[in-house]
């Protein structure tokens, strides 16, 4: 029971990540990879910060109330990838807009076909 | 339409609370939960909100092209000026201890300084991103 | 716990947004995923991490794609043809990863060797060095600056990468493919 309730966090965090990555390899629309590859990415920010917290510690902010504190270490690290991620997702949709305009599609299985086609004529 | 109505006021009545909450967020991020990244979204979310309810062609005229690319690239240039002015003072680059003779006061500066840098700068990113793809297509184009 | 109640609500959130083919029910379902990773970083004590979460995952991203959504106008996603080959592959990560997590350190254990090293550097001496009691934006803004440098380059980066994608067609035709 204690081995269940001490890696639940971890469990889970591989539910959200596979779950994000057969989004990314089984859907055909761009925009739906988009936002399985956003899920993934939170699994991960998951995982990172779940081992750091402490039960009876609090917020890494230190003041004379409180002697236990949460380990501050992994925070910063997700602030930055979470920053990053939003930029990774805002370039990815930019480029999505574009293949839209040149395809007339986002996806997958007939941007393939036009590609295929302009070939055969080619 | 009465509901436009309900729209404008909540809206003017709100905004100016949300840029209060974006600057409240970036200055205590030293002392609570906060700091430059947050602050620099909240703001750039009080314009989109501006620009939902107002029309993006006012919003444009309210936050102009030329201001939001200007705050792109200076929040990166108040960083890296904060770098080499460490260089220059003596230290190695980004130090802060340097910058004022008590050392916990030049940290005070160096952290209150980049963090100005990347309230500039996100702000400015998010706030373009949200115009390019608000503003492409379906008749909306900027006029440059 | 609450903990596991949250996780387990995110869980069954992700599979209806595996299996819906709506993209504008998806995008909203992806935004109260990221309100409900928010709370859930909020019980894991991570409060900076939160807001920042809340902030960038739920508003910024849900605007994004409702953005791109507007441009691109499809509304349904193709329906799935048999991925036989992507299921096979996930159950086995699946299988791979849970083997490799009897490994690893117990939730919340102050013995683990997370907990060592530079952390109590940076709990103790953090605000002593430098004044300031937030020792999340104490380490990055001070001990780990050259990071955050970084990540605002990167976030310029990206900001001129959509200026220069997006940037509005000149003399008014549209480059097709016939």
């Amino acid at each position: 029971m204690t081995a269940f309730a001490s890696h639940y966090t971890y469990w889970m965090t591989i539910v959200l990540m596979v779950s994000g990555l057969y989004i990314v390899i089984a859907r055909g629309n761009l925009i739906k990879k988009l936002i399985g590859l956003a899920i993934f990415q939170t699994s991960v920010y998951l995982l990172y910060i779940a081992p750091g917290k402490l039960i009876g510690g609090t917020a890494p902010i230190v003041s004379e109330a409180f002697k236990v504190y949460s380990n501050p270490l992994p925070h910063v690290l997700i602030l930055t990838a979470i920053v990053v991620g939003v930029a990774t997702l805002a370039l990815g949709l930019a480029i999505a807009v574009r293949v839209r305009e040149a395809y007339g599609s986002v996806e997958e299985d007939e941007i393939l076909a036009v590609d295929r086609s302009d070939e055969d004529r080619a | 339409m009465r509901t436009e109505v309900v729209l404008r006021v909540i809206g003017k009545l709100l905004i100016p609370f949300m840029l209060l909450f974006a600057l409240y967020v970036q200055f205590h991020g030293d002392f609570g939960p906060g700091g430059g990244f947050q602050a620099g979204v909240i703001t750039a979310a009080a314009v989109i909100f501006y620009g939902l309810i107002f029309g993006l062609p006012q919003a444009r005229r309210l936050v102009p092209d030329w201001v939001v690319e200007t705050m792109v690239a200076l929040g990166v240039a108040i960083y890296l000026g904060v770098g080499f002015a460490g260089l220059a003072l003596g230290g190695n680059f980004l130090d802060y201890f340097v910058l004022h003779a008590d050392p916990v006061e030049g940290q005070h500066r160096g952290i209150f300084w980049i963090e100005i840098g990347v309230l500039v700068t996100v702000a400015g990113v998010m706030l373009k991103i949200f115009y390019m793809f608000a503003g492409r297509g379906r008749g909306n184009e900027p006029d440059q | 716990m609450i903990i596991i109640a949250l996780l387990t609500m995110m869980a069954a959130l992700t599979i209806a947004i595996v299996v819906q083919r709506n993209l504008f029910s998806v995008v909203v379902l992806s935004g109260v995923y990221s309100f409900l990773m928010a709370t859930v970083l909020v019980a894991l004590d991570a409060v900076d991490v939160a807001m920042t979460e809340a902030s960038v995952g739920a508003g910024m991203s849900t605007v994004l794609l409702l953005g791109a959504l507007y441009l691109c106008g499809g509304e349904e996603a193709k329906p799935m043809q048999r991925p036989f080959l992507p299921l096979v592959v996930a159950i086995v990560i699946v299988a791979a990863l849970v083997y490799g997590t009897f490994g690893l350190s117990a939730f919340s254990d102050p013995n683990a060797p997370f907990h060592t090293h530079v952390i109590p550097r940076y709990l103790n001496e953090g605000p002593k060095e430098t004044g300031v009691p937030n020792v999340v934006t104490a380490v990055l803004a001070s001990y780990r600056g050259f990071d955050t440098l970084g990540e605002v380059i990167v976030v310029f980066t990206a900001g001129i990468g959509v200026i220069a994608l997006l940037r509005p067609r000149r003399k008014g035709g549209k480059e097709k493919r016939k």
